[in-house]
């Protein structure tokens, strides 16, 4: 017995009935949403303690905040954003109306992974909402007492018939798979991307991945190396480590290394104290088996800062590695973790070139006081996102779409962008009845009289609108 | 870089040819790494050669384009040359508007930063054509692919075999020859040629195969747009100007002998207008063919033997109020309308792809959305009607990759619109700006100083709570 398959016919029914098209309804999903959040504040703190020992800080910052911002700006601009996009007519069509259509595109299938279990599963869905779609949503097993007060709480407070959220590990993922939707959005690693793009391929169903990568951190020797310090050491421990878009490594010479891990030292003890371990404002890792793999990275190049490790609360402190060969494990899959590997370059090209040999990553950073370092980074480089001289600030700007590109992902989202991932985009063109003489150029039998004139008003150049 | 067909003996000739596949496309990757496609220049110099070699080669073109689908000059270059030369000329007038950094809104926090989107190309993009519109639906997504600054591999249909042997030949004489080469052959070289790594791949074709295509790329994670099909509605309503309707309908259906994606696939019509609508179709058709379509110059052919078969078999046990012949020596079907046809018949299941038309009555807007409703999303959806209030009923509740709304097909011919499918009808789109930004990585950047730590300093820990507890 297929356990989704009522849920799914339910949900699709609810689709064709068109429940989700006014735009009143789905103000009041946004709405309930949003009191979800406020209502269940202290229910979720702990359930975000409990998983990953997330402090009230870092849980406001990431988690409440970035949450209730992308419903706000969806409230704030819905109207907006459903309404017809006027396009450019050229002389032919000047007297009709040309426009994009947003619709929803029916069933969406969002698929949340376990280290931003709040953000990466309720922004997806406010896109969704605001776009007319009716929702299933699958949280990550692995951060358990989160995904329980999703499953648990949250339907009461959206229109169930519309809404659904199932509970499950891979095998559950697997046989909700086999089902037809009309978008899916996953976030997770590559190697389970491919798998969902396969199943996606089975229905033609568009898919957004939201992958990862090992996101390199170039460290110029033209820098104050405690400013960089900081900025590396907050963005890279935030949440254990465990961000899709930390600094996964550092290129920089062996100079610059000299300064910078002192100065990492010194970042590390300000944040969170002489003895990590007792600071509410580091994590800990997710899982025992996420745990030992970290702690086998351990054993990479030489350990500069930090290095401990406790298997009994998942405990790893914010670790430096130095020495690190590109052969080591360190060096061959995204850390998700607190240890930063530092690997020496000799200069700016070499340090391209190490980048470009790899998979794009979803994010890619560069420190320099010289602007001409920070473009030649980015013009040479290609990645899903860019920060120069600073962390994952990109993302918090809904202004900007948050995405990957090739190993790291396609498509991307946020603010607008996540209205219109999950909207079709329908081309309309209205045609005025009448000056039928005009157009009838076209038709056969063919002249080329009639061609040239026809050329003549198929051509742009002349065309101001808009 | 031409590569041929492979030969149906010699096993080693096919491994040679497979070998090659790969080799051509590592060469490609080389090329677009030496970073030569970048310059907005040598992109503007890419394109105008590219207008350079179909106004050459016009002759050439319209020959092939006889040879595999009886086009004559004049359509040939109406149909479909026409449409690729408007969208060179498009882009490369607004090129240098789009390869610019586009500023986006700042947040409290951001406001000494600079915030844009970077628009870079994706590396090395594939395109599937097909058979119907051989040059256009090759050329035209090939003219975005490398206004985005890519590297494009084509791989033409070979089914449409003169255009794909022309492709061949006269692209490298006027394109970048590593960045730009031509794959030919059938399943086995396309097979070869998706196991390769692309960074986009743009196909056009059946749902069938589109799902081949997706799953190959899903194995290197490369996002894919799919240009597929369906059965595009063409909704009569009583309330119409029933002569410019059928005017219009019989122009977009019959063109190219009715082998258009977005060709209106059956009419939708209330039983009291069905006669009237036969005989202004049947008007239509005498107008622009002739009495004889077979003797007009305009009336082109099916494309092999197979879709001709295909396609006359959807005319058994059918009411048939004009044409339903065919002479399979010439591949030749006449234009055709089938009256009260049932739903449940092979001509109502499947793309129909060729001249004929079957009218389904229904009894009221409503049933004609439902009926459109129980079927795949299709490429595109007609209405004609002079009642505003049913224009837009039918748009909002129905979806379609496109609309024209009295008329067919245009809507596709307009830059600034979008044109791909949606559900079984495809993902994705291009066309002008639409193909920049489909063949483009749009990359977030934020770029702050090293200076000013001291405002940023509240974002590290030790976090308040902690500093209370002391």
């Amino acid at each position: 017995m297929d356990p989704f398959e009522d849920t799914l016919r339910r949900l699709r029914e609810s689709f064709r009935a068109g429940r989700t098209r006014p735009a009143e309804f789905r103000v009041t999903q946004l709405k309930g949403l949003g009191r979800f959040l406020q209502e269940n504040k202290q229910l979720l703190q702990e359930a975000l303690a409990r998983d990953l020992r997330k402090g009230v800080f870092e849980s406001e910052v990431s988690e409440f905040s970035i949450s209730q911002g992308e419903i706000n700006l969806a409230l704030r601009n819905l109207k907006a954003w459903m309404k017809d996009e006027k396009a450019a007519k050229n002389l032919a069509t000047q007297l009709d109306s040309a426009f994009i259509r947003k619709e929803p595109y029916g069933l969406v299938l969002i698929i949340a992974p376990w280290n931003y279990p709040l953000n990466l599963i309720l922004v997806p869905l406010v896109g969704a909402l605001a776009a007319g779609n009716c929702v299933v949503l699958k949280p990550s097993e692995i951060s358990q007492s989160t995904g329980k007060v999703l499953v648990e709480v949250l339907p009461r407070y959206l229109d169930q018939s519309c809404f659904a959220v199932v509970l499950g590990g891979p095998e559950e993922a697997g046989q909700l798979l086999e089902h037809k939707f009309d978008y899916i959005f996953f976030t997770g690693s590559p190697r389970v991307g491919k798998i969902v793009m396969a199943a996606a391929a089975k229905h033609l169903t568009p898919v957004t991945l939201e992958l990862g990568g090992k996101n390199p951190c170039y460290v110029d020797d033209d820098c104050d190396p405690q400013t960089v310090a900081n900025r590396v050491a907050f963005f890279r421990y935030f949440n254990a480590g465990q961000t899709c878009v930390a600094p996964d490594y550092v290129l920089c010479s062996p100079e610059m290394q000299e300064r910078l891990v002192p100065a990492l030292q010194g970042a590390i003890t300000r944040f969170y104290g002489e003895d990590p371990r007792g600071s509410p404002d580091l994590g800990r890792i997710i899982s025992d088996k996420h745990f030992q793999r970290l702690q086998g990275l351990l054993g990479c190049g030489r350990v500069a800062v930090g290095g401990q490790s406790d298997g009994s609360d998942r405990y790893i402190a914010p670790t430096v590695l130095v020495d690190v060969q590109e052969t080591e494990p360190v060096m061959q899959e995204e850390i998700f973790g607190p240890i930063l590997p530092i690997v020496n370059v000799r200069s700016l090209d070499e340090a391209i070139d190490f980048i470009n040999r790899r998979e794009k990553p979803l994010a890619l950073y560069a420190f320099s006081n010289s602007r001409q370092v920070v473009q030649q980074v980015l013009q040479r480089t290609s990645s899903g996102g860019f920060c120069g001289n600073d962390g994952f600030m990109h993302l918090t700007l809904a202004s900007l779409p948050f995405g990957g590109v090739g190993a790291s992902g396609m498509g991307s989202y946020h603010g607008k962008f996540s209205f219109d991932t999950f909207s079709h985009h329908r081309a309309c063109l209205l045609r005025r009845p009448g000056l039928e003489k005009i157009y009838s150029i076209r038709y056969p039998p063919y002249s080329l009289r009639n061609l040239r004139v026809l050329l003549m008003a198929m051509e742009t150049r002349s065309c101001t609108l808009l | 870089m031409l590569i041929p067909a492979a030969p149906a003996t010699g096993r080693d000739c096919v491994k040679g040819t497979m070998n090659k596949i790969s080799e051509v496309v590592q060469r490609a990757r080389a090329a677009f790494n030496s970073g030569r496609t970048r310059p907005l220049q040598f992109r503007i110099q890419q394109l105008e050669a590219l207008r350079r070699m179909i106004k050459e080669r016009e002759k050439d073109i319209a020959d092939a384009l006889a040879a595999d689908l009886h086009r004559n000059e004049w359509n040939a270059y109406h149909d479909e040359v026409v449409y690729v030369l408007e969208e060179i000329e498009y882009v490369i007038q607004n090129l240098p508007e789009w390869v610019m950094d586009e500023p986006t809104e700042k947040t409290a926090n951001t406001q000494h930063d600079e915030c844009y989107i970077h628009s870079e190309p994706l590396g090395v993009v594939l395109i599937i054509g097909t058979w119907n519109y051989p040059f256009d639906l090759t050329i035209q997504p090939m003219v975005g692919a490398i206004a985005a600054g890519n590297s494009v591999v084509l791989k033409p249909s070979e089914v449409s075999e003169n255009t794909a042997n022309l492709l061949a030949t006269i692209i490298p004489q006027y394109l970048d020859k590593d960045l730009f080469p031509v794959i030919n052959g059938g399943i086995p070289e396309t097979t070869e040629v998706l196991k390769q790594r692309f960074d986009h791949i743009l196909y056009t074709g059946s749902p069938g195969v589109g799902k081949i295509v997706m799953t190959a790329a899903a194995k290197h994670l490369t996002p894919v747009t799919l240009e597929l099909g369906g059965k595009s509605p063409c909704y009569v309503d009583k309330d119409c100007d029933l002569d410019l309707a059928c005017r219009r309908i019989a122009w977009g259906k019959y063109m190219n002998s009715g082998q258009t994606c977005v060709a209106p696939d059956y009419i939708l019509c209330d039983p009291s207008i069905q006669n009237q609508v036969v005989e202004k179709l049947k008007k239509a058709v005498k107008e622009f063919y002739g009495e004889d379509a077979k003797k007009s110059p305009d009336y082109g052919r099916i494309i092999n033997s197979r879709h001709f078969q295909r396609v006359m078999g959807l005319l058994e046990g059918q009411k048939v109020a004009c044409g339903g012949t065919g002479d399979a020596a010439t591949r030749y079907i006449a234009p055709t309308i089938l009256t009260d046809v049932d739903p449940e018949s092979p001509v109502m299941q499947e793309e129909i792809f060729g001249p004929i038309m079957p009218i389904v009555c229904v009894r009221s807007l409503e049933e004609a959305i439902q009926f459109i409703n129980q079927r795949e999303k299709p490429l595109a959806l007609y209405v004609f009607s002079q009642n505003d209030r049913v224009i837009k009923k039918m748009i909002a509740e129905t979806s379609s990759g496109g609309v024209t709304v009295n008329d067919v097909i245009l809507h596709i011919s307009v830059h600034s619109l979008p044109f791909g499918g949606v559900g079984n009808s495809g993902m994705g789109a291009y066309h002008g700006k639409h193909s920049f930004v489909t063949f483009s990585h749009r990359r977030s950047c934020l770029v702050r100083s090293l200076g000013k730590e001291d405002a940023f300093r509240g974002r590290y820990p030790p976090s308040l709570s902690k500093m209370t507890r002391h």
